[in-house]
């Protein structure tokens, strides 16, 4: 099936916005507006995304169950289309943050010495 | 990834439009606040978001599944085509659904007699009780083989080691009174161990059992479930009741359910037999039998258990004092059991493969035109694939585009070929040949429908195949370059299309001398003198005197006598009379030995059996029997018991040489018997056919004291009103007028009985003579398209032929010479392969060879005949060219 990559992919890997996206949606359901901010504001807009990638990467996680969509109203009364997280997308955002965590300590680890 | 989602994906898409339109209005609203004008605001947003539509394509990319994708991209592609091109489409449409029509029609025909199990439990477990005696000459050549008798069910019965269960029956008529009007009911007399075998339950009531088979027990019967509605309008309060049955009552044990019948054999009662035990003796062949195999007994562990146990049978019992079971050696019985299914379809297997055989060669040749027009499209569209090619498209795609096209074709012709098959199903039940065996049980079932579907796959396959192979090769420089015009078209092109024409001609003259032969063999069969004459003026009625109503054996005849004398008295009737059943008609006939006076016999050695008939005078002048020698019965010799007789012409030819020569010679049944005198011998009949071999037969009295008088006749009148139906009522009232208790049967013209004798032959030729003329008309058409084809092909050429002045004739001679080659070849492999095939029809045939010298001479004429016609049309639109006008184009 030819699949080809996402501006935000090329940039950035798959799994890192996947678990960004989830770990946004841990204090509750957010829509898609809410999210792309969440995470610029959140990395202190060191990540700096074009907002509408963000939708395909929407789909898949609802495509892989992980998360949940339906229809709401925005804090300013527009309509919007709402996420949240399902226990297995909760589940696989333990498992994904434990790992990244694992990585980024070993990463650490090896680059440390070099910088002292 | 979802198939849900890859057929909603349009839905997908609109709510993922709307999501994203709802992000820009709140990135809208945000940045107004911030104190942006709007227009700025919403313009902002948008850069904020990026491309929408790179966005929503990415995700209806997420949704697809790209084999089905591009699958419904060729279809559409595909049938908006077929809607550009209506006359290619309707004729390469009709074509192919008119064959697969016909194939899934005869299908449902095979599946339905041949390959659906018979409706019992287990039916695989059942077989016919099916034995072969070569030495019993005249019984045992039914294809039914040699029936058994009381004495070998009790045998076999009791002593196998094979069988679940065994039984015999055998078909025999009987008057029901005191219903409605007095009614000649169909009676199937059952043994004990026969139901249980069958393994139906009733639909109510209980089985006729062991105790209803003891001899002056008391007497059931059951009906079947036709019945039951008709009479009894399905109560179940008829259980218990009592049915008058030839006089006597009978008690009503139970109900068999819809559609139940046994073999082949529907009935209106059943009923017991009530063999006395000590009154068997060993002959009395008549039953036929069916058992139930135990589980892993194979057919051929049953015939040897069996085998084992005719002599058995043979010392158990006696024909009487002075005879000798031995005798029967000479017989060489021998089991030969068969599947049940086999016996019940019979010789009918032979005729449905024929049939699905030839429909399957018209399909051949069916597809091999829709090939044919395919190449041209595909010629004609060459350019376009070339283009595609050279954009890019590779090998695959192409020849994809191709197949995706051919196989809706396929399957468009499917859809209307089972509508077709249902019709004329419909069709076929509606005309019911009469020969045919579950009939009823033929329907369109999951397997026909299968069959369909397949056969529309593998044919849009194959359709396709050709052109693609053809036209998907890597010569898109060599089309380009010629600028769509096809000038030196490839010789191989050429080549496939005249090798389809070839096959296709072939084909043809396959199925032609197929039906050519059958065509013959009905031919010969009309000129065979069955041994009656102007049976369309013979009417026919069959009559049953039970001894319940008349007892005395006299007065049996006088009523007999006096049916005659009031039939014959009806307007317009020239001669009536009567025997105890007219050839044909297959009714069971008795069979048994001869001795003449002035022949001698070996002690204890069984003679050839001869078939026993009862005639009344004046029988055969009425029938149109010829008499070779002597004279008819009188009544005068019925009365007074005189011990005279008749002989078929082939009986007495074997005794005495010549017919007259049996005049006054003396023949009795047993050894022991009186004598009695050949008063006359008359032309040899074809009792069971006129594709069989007339037997050699005894024409007895009505009375014979030792056989006792006949009480079940066929009466035959000669009028030219038979068969109208005022004559009908007027015989019935006739018969009525003598005995009011009479039911009559089997009113049939003698020319229904003689038809329904040849409804095999006649079926096959009237199948196959389809099947021939579908074939020729495709051929040609065949030949007409791919000569036409060649002429606009190759029109600048015979535009510079009639430039440098050559004649029109030499132009057309030069196409029709071309047809005439190609059907010549065709013609040649098509003769080849009968000589071969036709073998296999052998045992349709009659009277002619398979190699049939005026079929093969005939057949090949008319094709040659239609070749010259279909290259011929085509041939003179060559001649009509304007050369200048072609030359200009140039």
């Amino acid at each position: 099936m030819p699949r080809r990559e996402s501006p935000l992919e090329s940039e950035m890997l798959q799994g890192t916005l996947d678990m960004l996206v989830l770990r946004t949606l841990v204090p509750g359901p957010a829509h898609g507006h809410t999210i792309a901010h969440a995470i610029e504001r959140g990395s202190e807009d060191v990540l700096q995304i074009e907002h509408g990638s963000l939708y395909p990467a929407l789909h898949r996680l609802e495509d892989r169950g992980w998360i949940a969509s339906f229809w709401g109203t925005s804090e300013n009364n527009r309509k919007a289309r709402y996420y949240r997280l399902t226990p297995a997308g909760r589940k696989h955002l333990h498992a994904q943050t434990a790992r990244w965590e694992q990585v980024v300590y070993a990463i650490g680890r090896i680059l440390k010495p070099a910088v002292e | 990834m979802s198939w849900r989602r890859f057929f909603r994906r349009t839905d997908w898409d609109r709510e993922r439009s709307a999501e994203i339109e709802s992000y820009i209005q709140i990135e809208t609203d945000e940045n107004v606040a911030r104190g942006m004008v709007p227009a700025d605001a919403r313009a902002a947003a948008r850069r904020k978001f990026g491309n929408p539509a790179l966005v929503r394509e990415e995700i209806y990319r997420m949704n697809t599944v790209a084999f089905l994708d591009t699958l419904s991209r060729e279809a559409r592609h595909a049938l908006r085509a077929l809607r550009h091109n209506p006359t290619f489409t309707v004729v390469a449409l009709l074509t192919l659904a008119i064959g697969i029509g016909a194939n899934t029609a005869v299908f449902s025909v095979v599946n339905g007699v041949l390959l659906n199990p018979l409706r019992y439990p287990k039916a695989d477990e059942l077989v016919a009780l099916h034995q072969e005696a070569p030495g019993a000459a005249g019984l045992a050549s039914f294809s039914k083989g040699l029936p058994l008798s009381a004495s070998m069910y009790f045998t076999y019965s009791e002593q196998n080691r094979s069988f679940q269960a065994m039984g015999v029956w055998s078909v025999n008529t009987a008057n029901v009174t005191g219903l409605a009007e007095p009614e000649q009911v169909r009676v199937l007399v059952v043994s004990d161990g026969l139901l249980e075998a069958l393994g139906v339950a009733p639909a109510a009531g209980r089985w006729l059992s062991a105790a209803d088979q003891v001899p002056r027990g008391p007497e059931r019967v059951m009906l079947s479930y036709g019945y039951w509605q008709r009479h009894f309008g399905g109560e179940p309060s008829a259980i218990g009741r009592n049915l008058t049955v030839d006089s006597r009552p009978r008690e009503i044990a139970g109900v068999m359910p819809q559609g139940f019948r046994i073999a082949d054999a529907e009935f209106d009662l059943l009923a017991p037999f009530q063999f006395d035990r000590n009154r068997s003796i060993l002959a009395g062949f008549g039953l036929q039998g069916i058992a139930r195999l135990k589980p892993g007994v194979s057919l051929a562990q049953a015939n040897a258990d069996l085998a084992r146990l005719v002599p058995v049978w043979m010392h158990s019992w006696t024909n009487g004092p002075g005879t000798n079971g031995d005798a029967y050696a000479t017989w060489r019985i021998t089991p030969a059991l068969r599947p049940l299914q086999q016996e019940v379809v019979g010789g009918v297997s032979d005729v449905l493969w024929i049939v699905m055989a030839t429909i399957g060669l018209v399909m051949l040749v069916a597809c091999a035109n829709v090939t044919n027009l395919l190449l041209v499209r595909a010629g004609v569209r060459q350019h376009e694939l070339a283009l595609r090619s050279a954009l890019g498209a590779g090998r695959g795609q192409i020849v994809g585009s191709l197949l995706v096209e051919s196989v809706l074709l396929g399957l468009l012709s499917g859809v209307l070929g089972i509508g077709l098959a249902a019709a004329g199903l419909r069709l076929l039940q509606i005309i019911g040949p009469a020969n045919l065996p579950r009939l009823a049980e033929i329907s369109i079932d999951y397997r026909t429908l299968g069959f369909a579907l397949l056969l529309s796959l593998v044919s849009g396959v194959l359709l396709g195949l050709i052109p693609a192979w053809r036209y998907a090769g890597p010569r898109i420089s060599v089309v380009l370059r010629s600028a769509g015009r096809t000038a030196s078209l490839s010789r191989e092109r050429h080549r496939v299309r005249n090798l389809l024409v070839i096959a296709q001609v072939a084909m043809a003259l396959v199925l032609l001398v197929s039906a050519g032969l059958m065509i013959r063999t009905f031919q010969v069969l009309r000129t065979v003198d069955p041994g009656f004459a102007r049976a369309e003026h013979l009417q026919t009625m069959r009559i049953n005197i039970p001894a319940s109503l008349v007892a005395e054996r006299e007065r049996v005849i006088r009523i007999e006598n006096e049916i005659v004398d009031k039939l014959s008295a009806i307007p317009g009737v020239t001669a009536a009379g009567f025997a105890s059943e007219m050839p044909m008609e297959g009714y069971t006939s008795g069979w048994d030995e001869i001795f003449a006076q002035d022949h001698t016999y070996p002690q204890g050695e069984i003679q050839p059996l001869r078939l026993y008939k009862h005639v009344s005078p004046g029988f055969f002048h009425t029938a149109g029997t010829r008499l070779t020698a002597g004279r008819e019965l009188t009544w005068a010799e019925v009365y007074n018991r005189r011990r005279v007789v008749l002989l078929s012409e082939n009986l007495a030819r074997e005794l005495w040489g010549v017919p007259a020569a049996a005049l006054g010679k003396h023949i009795r049944e047993l050894p022991n018997d009186a004598w009695s005198e050949v008063i006359g011998v008359v032309q040899d009949v074809r009792e069971t056919g006129v594709d069989q071999k007339a037997p050699e037969t005894v024409y007895w009295p009505l009375d014979n004291p030792f056989i006792g008088v006949v009480r079940t006749a066929t009466f035959v009148i000669r009028s030219d009103r038979a068969g109208t139906e005022s004559f009908l009522n007027e015989m019935r009232q006739a018969v009525w007028s003598v005995n009011a208790n009479l039911p009559v049967a089997s009113l049939r013209t003698m020319q229904a009985v003689y038809e329904e004798s040849l409804a095999r032959t006649s079926f096959t030729l009237v199948m196959l003579a389809i099947a021939g003329s579908m074939a020729l008309l495709l051929g040609i058409i065949g030949i007409y398209g791919v000569i036409s084809y060649a002429v606009s092909q190759r029109r600048r050429e015979i535009g510079i032929r009639l430039a440098l002045g050559a004649e029109a004739g030499t132009l057309r001679g030069m196409f029709v010479r071309q047809a005439l080659l190609l059907a010549g070849i065709g013609v040649a492999l098509g003769m080849a392969a009968s000589g071969v095939l036709m073998r296999l029809m052998k045992s349709l045939l009659f009277g002619i060879s398979p190699l049939d010298p005026l079929t093969y001479a005939v057949v090949p004429l008319v094709l040659v005949a239609a070749t010259v016609l279909a290259s011929y049309l085509p041939a003179r639109r060559a001649a009509a060219v304007d050369p200048v006008e072609t030359l200009r184009a140039e």
